[in-house]
Formats: structure tokens, C-alpha cells, sequence
């Protein structure tokens, strides 16, 4: 996936599509075939707005962990203690608000050092001591799962009312209301969390593609010596991604605090391996250097339709959806396995 | 001691480093370790008493007895699990749930229908090899999709581990059949007579197998020739596809022996806990082993000692009065203590330290000496 070759092969990529922007178009197009075939068949819910921003009010946090781990993905690592990071998170700050008597303000500033020090702590065995990802994040993850339990192995929720507040702000979006059975007006909302994830996924969008350091994630995920040759650190490159996987872990943990409002060893367990899914749904390659967030945004958006359908045909038995998720991923990796593949050989 | 004699003569000092340079050094200075730790805390760790258990029969008892048999299901799935990581460069995530697949295969053969049978619908091992099969189908289907379709193996595998759990319920009718026949509870537990447990011999079964067939096949060099260069190997005549393929399938069958065992020891079955989070210490065994997680070059023998030193280190943990949700955490810790100081880089830097230090330590030995 390398532009190894020369002259001809720059021809043709500047007609044809980057592998980035071919597996984003799939995964956009996928999505909304999902979206409009639901709302054709299965009227009754996929109709209102308000369904589609409870998908983004109930996944902000995924959104934003899927894209720390996009990053990481990108420059050729993985990270899957982010589930239980986030658990970790949710469970301090609850213990911070309600035992501690703390506020809002120092606990979403002890999710951000809590996501750094792990960042830290992560990337340095990663990048510095050239430890394999798997194993460092694989640790991080036990760790962290064991320190929530450590902090508090209950789980309890948060009476803070400061906090309560800050949960239960709704912004309203004009103009997306539906109307009830009853003839009253309900206006359509979202919570403060998405507008956090999708002010993230603007962000990261653009550092990705203008920055120097975004730019430093696809090369050296593409090909790490390459990319040392072309006066990239790339210690520090992965060092970075880890550190900002992580940060973002913290936020989303936070994200999802505010959304559950409760700390629980079990908070967002398996959210490593969700975020791992949304992430290859949305055209990011675990071999590195092929990605894009937003292409993660609608992996996760994809992700959760296909669950609320699921649960909306009334298969409700909880394996159908883990069933449904498993085969999607099946189909949307052969779906790229083979138009890469085919794409590869017309060119060589 | 050992380092007196490192520095007075320099042919020990040599054998020493060698040693140390060997893969299997980290998994057994752990062990030894732990050992250590534990025979300082209390000596009774150790100690191994020939009681009766409930079924009156004669049994061994004791912390020793408790890891070789509750390692057996990790080190069965180390086995296969080192195959994959060396061939095909990646790990397999879904044994897990593929056990959690092939212990409700395995009941549903033995139980038919009902599931709370009086007398078993199939003789056992029947179902034990029906059991296998099946997990070697799904060990295939991840193969075939990580060898033909060039998929990631975690990627590849992350299907399997989402949806087995649910297949695994599916099979059974969400029902959770219990067997009542004493004589299916011997390969779990005892066999009445033997004081030994039997996951012991079954693991030991696995080994001998696995080392049969390391020693008289080329599979092992073929699958480290498939991990280090899939092309090259090609070139050389051997077909990496099917290698990774067979590697896969040998897991499939490790994960139908795992899950016969860890059946077998309850009676039953508990679909979304039964073998969680088996996979992280099955991977962790393979990386304490020494072997590279990116695939090619592999030591089984350090990958199945790893498992054991992973269910030492569990069952100290344990004696400590560590609570199991808490366990994860320290465990992580000794982990990262293990990885850091195995890791090439920190080896390379501690060589030269040394370097700096030994000879000085020589001189202050010599003018002790000569004191």
C-alpha cells in the first residue's frame, strides 16, 4: 500500500482514489444504506431525529475512544485498555464527587491526568523501550480493571448536584421536534458529551490532515524507516499517539460519566474492543497508515444503528446483536480485504 | 555468591551470561522468584498433604497441586497459541469464546434436548471429539480468514470473539445444562483412585503430542519460516497460507481440549464468564515465554513454562488475600516489571551498565582479597 513505484503508478493514484479515502466512501455509503433501509421498513423509530441523536447521545464516549484508537491504529500501534480506563475514570471521579466532596471541575481534571498518566506510562514502554503495544496496553488494561475495583468495587451513583446539573443539561436542536401521540411538541436534544465528541472529531480531523505531526502518524505507521528517513522521530511520533489515545481515553471516560452518572467496575466493559470495531468499520487498517476519523465517526454511528435495529426487530435475546455486530465486522473486513486486494493487482 | 564468582573467573561469568541470554531465562528467574517470595512469606506453600476428599477418596492437596492443575487449560492453549503468534504474527483473541463454543458443543452432545439428563445421550468421548471438531471448524475459519483474506489475525479474530459467547448460548437454548453423571466429572476432577488431578495428565498429554510432533514434522520450522518472511517461504516451496491455516486449527483443537477440561470440572456451564480474559494470559504466556509477539522464531517449551509461571504467580497472588476483581492490577504490575526487563533495548543498556561496573567491582574483590 506503499507508493513504492514510480512515475506511472503517481499517475494513476492522482486519478484513481487513496486506499483512506476509498474504505471511508464504503463505510459512508454502508451507513447510510443501513440508515435509509431502516427507516423505510422499520418505520416507527427511525423516523424521529431524535432517534438518531440518542445513537449519538448514548455513543459520544465511543466516538471519541474510537478515535484515540484510530490514532494509534494509524501510526501502527493498538491500545485496548481504554475500556477499562474508562471505567477507572468514571469510578474516580465518582468516588472524587461524592466521598471526596469535590467538584466538577477538579474531577474532569483528574479524568484528563488520569488519561495522561497512563499516556505516559504507555507510551514511553512502547516508543522508548520498543516493547510490543499488545502487551504494555495489554497490562495497562489489567491494571487499570484492577484499580477500579481497588478505588471502590461497588458501584454506586452520584448525588453531586453540581454534577447532577451538568448531567442533565440538554441542548436543544431547533427545527428537529417531533410531535407526540398526544399532540405535544418534544423538542429533539443531545448532551453536552456530543458536542465534546464531535468538536474532538473536527480537531483531530483537520490535525490529520494538515498537520505536521498527523501527516507523521500515517508515515510512520506506513513504514516506520521510511519515515525515520525522512526526518520523522518516530519515537516520539508513537510516544504522541499513545499519549493522545490515552487523553482522550480520560475525556471519553468522563463523557461517559456524565452520561451513566454512576462509577462501576463494569462501566464500559469490552469498550476497547468496540472502539477496535468502529475504527475497522471506518476504514482504519490495524497494519497502519491507512485511517481517517471521520470514517471512524460513522464506524461507530454504523456500529449502533445496526444494534438499534436488531433490538427494534424484536430480537431482543441479547446474542442476536452480539451475532448481527460480529457478522457485520466479517462482511465490512472481507469487503475491504477484497477491494484492496483487487485494487492492488489492476495497478501491478 | 553468583557474583563473586562471575567476576573471580571469567569462564562461570561467561556460562552465567549465556544463561542469561537464553529466552527461557526470564520465565524461569520469575519462577524462581516467586519461589523465593513464597518460601520466605511461608514455608508452607509447599507443602503437599495426601488427604481424603468428599468422594472418599485419596487425593493430594496443596498449593503445588492447586497451579499444576488449574494451569492446565493455559498451558494446553499456550501451546497452540505460540503456533499462531509464530506463523501468522498476530494473536488469536476469540479463544475465549471458542471455548465457551466448544464446552456448549460438548453438553449438547451429552445432554440431546433435555438439560438435566439422567443418563447420557452420547458416550463421552464422542462428544469430546465432537467438541474438538467443531473448534477446530471455528480455529479454520479464523485461519482461512487471516491466511486467504490477509486479514490482521486480531482483526480476524475480534468476529469470533464478539459473536462465540452468543453462538456458544445459541447452541443450548440459552439453557445452562447440568450433568449429573459422576464418571464426567473424573477428567475435571479425580479419577477415584489416582491422587493426582486429571487436567494434570491431560496437559501433559498435550505436551507430549505437541513435542512429537515438533520433533518428527517440519511444522515448526515451517510456521517460523511462514512468520518471518511469508514470501520467501514461498519461494522456498512451502505454503504459508496453509501453515498459517494448520496453525490455526491446532489451536482450534487446543481450545476443544481446554474446553472439555474446564467443562468437565463443574458439570456445567456459565456462557458469558466460563474462560474470561483466558485469551490475555494465554498471550501473556506466549510474550513471558521470550517469543516475539510479531511472529517468527519460537520456544515452546518457554511459552507452556510462561503459563505455569502465570498461574504461580495467580495462585501467590491469591494466598496473599489479593481479591480476585483486584488481582488484575498487581498482576499488571509484575507483568510490566517482566516485559521491561526482557525487552531488548533494556537488556542492550544493562549490558553496558554492567560492563561499566564489573570491572571496578574486580579491583575492590582484589584489594579485599589481598586484605
Amino acid at each position: 500500500m506503499q507508493p513504492k513505484e514510480n512515475a506511472p503508478r503517481l499517475k494513476q493514484n492522482r486519478v484513481g482514489m487513496s486506499d483512506t479515502n476509498l474504505l471511508l466512501l464504503i463505510t459512508i455509503v454502508v451507513f447510510f444504506v443501513m440508515y435509509t433501509c431502516a427507516v423505510v421498513f422499520l418505520k416507527s423509530g427511525f423516523l424521529k431525529p431524535q432517534t438518531f441523536f440518542n445513537i449519538l447521545n448514548e455513543n459520544a464516549a465511543l466516538i471519541i475512544l474510537s478515535c484515540g484508537m484510530s490514532i494509534v491504529m494509524i501510526s501502527g500501534g493498538i491500545d485496548i485498555s481504554v475500556g477499562t480506563l474508562t471505567a477507572l475514570v468514571c469510578m474516580s471521579c465518582a468516588v472524587h464527587l461524592d466521598h471526596n466532596g469535590g467538584n466538577v471541575v477538579t474531577a474532569a481534571c483528574l479524568a484528563l491526568a488520569i488519561g495522561l498518566a497512563f499516556g505516559v506510562v504507555q507510551g514511553y514502554l512502547v516508543a522508548y523501550l520498543e516493547i510490543q503495544p499488545f502487551i504494555v496496553t495489554l497490562a495497562g488494561m489489567f491494571f487499570a480493571k484492577g484499580m477500579t475495583t481497588i478505588v471502590n468495587a461497588t458501584q454506586f451513583n452520584v448525588a453531586n448536584e453540581q454534577f447532577q446539573a451538568l448531567k442533565s443539561t440538554r441542548i436543544y436542536v431547533p427545527g428537529m421536534g417531533s410531535v407526540t401521540k398526544k399532540g405535544i411538541y418534544v423538542p429533539a436534544y443531545i448532551e453536552i458529551g456530543v458536542i465534546v465528541a464531535l468538536v474532538i472529531v473536527v480537531v483531530l480531523f483537520i490535525v490529520l490532515r494538515r498537520s505536521k505531526l498527523g501527516r507523521g502518524f500515517y508515515a510512520v505507521g506506513g513504514n516506520a524507516q521510511s519515515a525515520n528517513m525522512l526526518g520523522i522521530n518516530v519515537k516520539r511520533t508513537k510516544f504522541l499517539s499513545h499519549i493522545i489515545c490515552s487523553l482522550l481515553a480520560g475525556i471519553g471516560g468522563f463523557v461517559y460519566f456524565m452520561h451513566v452518572g454512576s462509577g462501576s467496575p463494569s462501566h464500559a466493559s469490552g469498550a476497547e474492543m468496540n472502539a477496535i470495531a468502529s475504527s475497522i468499520i471506518g476504514g482504519t487498517m490495524l497494519t497502519g497508515g491507512v485511517g481517517n476519523i471521520v470514517g471512524t465517526f460513522f464506524g461507530v454511528l454504523s456500529l449502533s444503528t445496526i444494534k438499534n435495529i436488531v433490538s427494534s426487530l424484536g430480537l431482543d435475546e441479547a446474542w442476536w446483536t452480539n451475532i448481527t455486530v460480529a457478522a457485520m465486522i466479517c462482511i465490512f473486513l472481507l469487503i475491504q480485504s477484497i477491494v484492496l486486494s483487487r485494487k492492488n493487482s489492476k495497478k501491478s | 555468591m553468583s557474583e563473586k564468582l562471575k567476576t573471580t573467573n571469567g569462564g562461570v561469568g561467561s556460562f552465567l551470561l549465556r544463561i542469561v541470554r537464553q529466552q527461557i531465562f526470564i520465565p524461569i528467574a520469575a519462577l524462581l522468584i516467586l519461589v523465593l517470595f513464597n518460601l520466605i512469606m511461608d514455608p508452607s506453600f509447599f507443602k503437599i498433604t495426601l488427604s481424603t476428599n468428599s468422594a472418599g477418596n485419596p487425593v493430594f492437596s496443596g498449593y503445588l497441586i492447586t497451579i499444576l492443575d488449574n494451569a492446565s487449560e493455559l498451558a494446553i492453549l499456550a501451546i497452540g497459541m505460540t503456533l499462531v503468534t509464530a506463523s501468522s504474527g498476530g494473536q488469536d483473541i476469540s479463544v475465549g469464546s471458542a471455548i465457551a463454543i466448544a464446552g456448549s458443543v460438548l453438553l449438547r452432545v451429552l445432554c440431546g434436548t433435555n438439560s438435566r439428563p439422567e443418563v447420557l445421550q452420547a458416550p463421552i468421548i464422542v462428544a469430546f471429539l465432537a467438541c474438538c471438531f467443531v473448534a477446530m471448524l471455528f480455529g479454520g475459519f479464523n485461519g482461512i480468514l487471516v491466511a486467504y483474506f490477509r486479514i490482521q489475525p486480531m482483526v480476524a479474530t475480534l468476529i469470533l470473539y464478539t459473536a462465540g459467547r452468543s453462538i456458544a448460548a445459541w447452541i443450548n437454548n440459552n439453557e445452562l445444562p447440568i450433568i449429573s453423571d459422576p464418571t464426567f466429572g473424573y477428567y475435571g476432577n479425580f479419577i477415584p483412585g489416582i491422587p493426582v488431578p486429571t487436567p494434570i495428565f491431560i496437559a501433559l498429554a498435550c505436551m507430549i503430542i505437541i513435542a512429537l510432533v515438533l520433533k518428527f514434522t517440519n511444522l515448526g520450522l515451517y510456521a517460523q519460516a511462514a512468520g518471518i518472511n511469508a514470501h520467501s517461504s514461498r519461494l522456498n516451496g512451502i505454503n504459508p497460507e496453509v501453515i498459517k491455516l494448520i496453525s490455526y486449527m491446532i489451536l482450534g483443537i487446543c481450545v476443544g481440549v481446554a474446553g472439555f477440561i474446564k467443562v468437565t470440572r463443574f458439570s456445567t456451564i456459565n456462557y458469558s464468564v466460563v474462560a474470561k480474559d483466558i485469551e490475555m494470559d494465554a498471550i501473556l504466556a506466549v510474550a513471558l515465554g521470550g517469543n516475539a509477539l510479531s511472529g517468527g522464531k519460537f520456544n515452546m517449551g518457554a511459552s507452556i513454562f510462561g503459563a505455569y509461571v502465570i498461574q504461580f504467580l495467580t495462585t501467590t497472588l491469591y494466598k496473599l488475600n489479593v481479591t480476585s476483581t483486584a488481582l488484575p492490577a498487581y498482576k499488571a504490575i509484575v507483568v510490566i516489571v517482566l516485559v521491561v526487563l526482557s525487552a531488548p533495548t533494556v537488556r542492550a543498556k544493562l549490558s553496558v551498565l554492567w560492563k561499566k561496573i564489573a570491572p571496578k567491582k574486580d579491583v575492590k574483590e582484589a584489594s579485599a582479597d589481598a586484605a
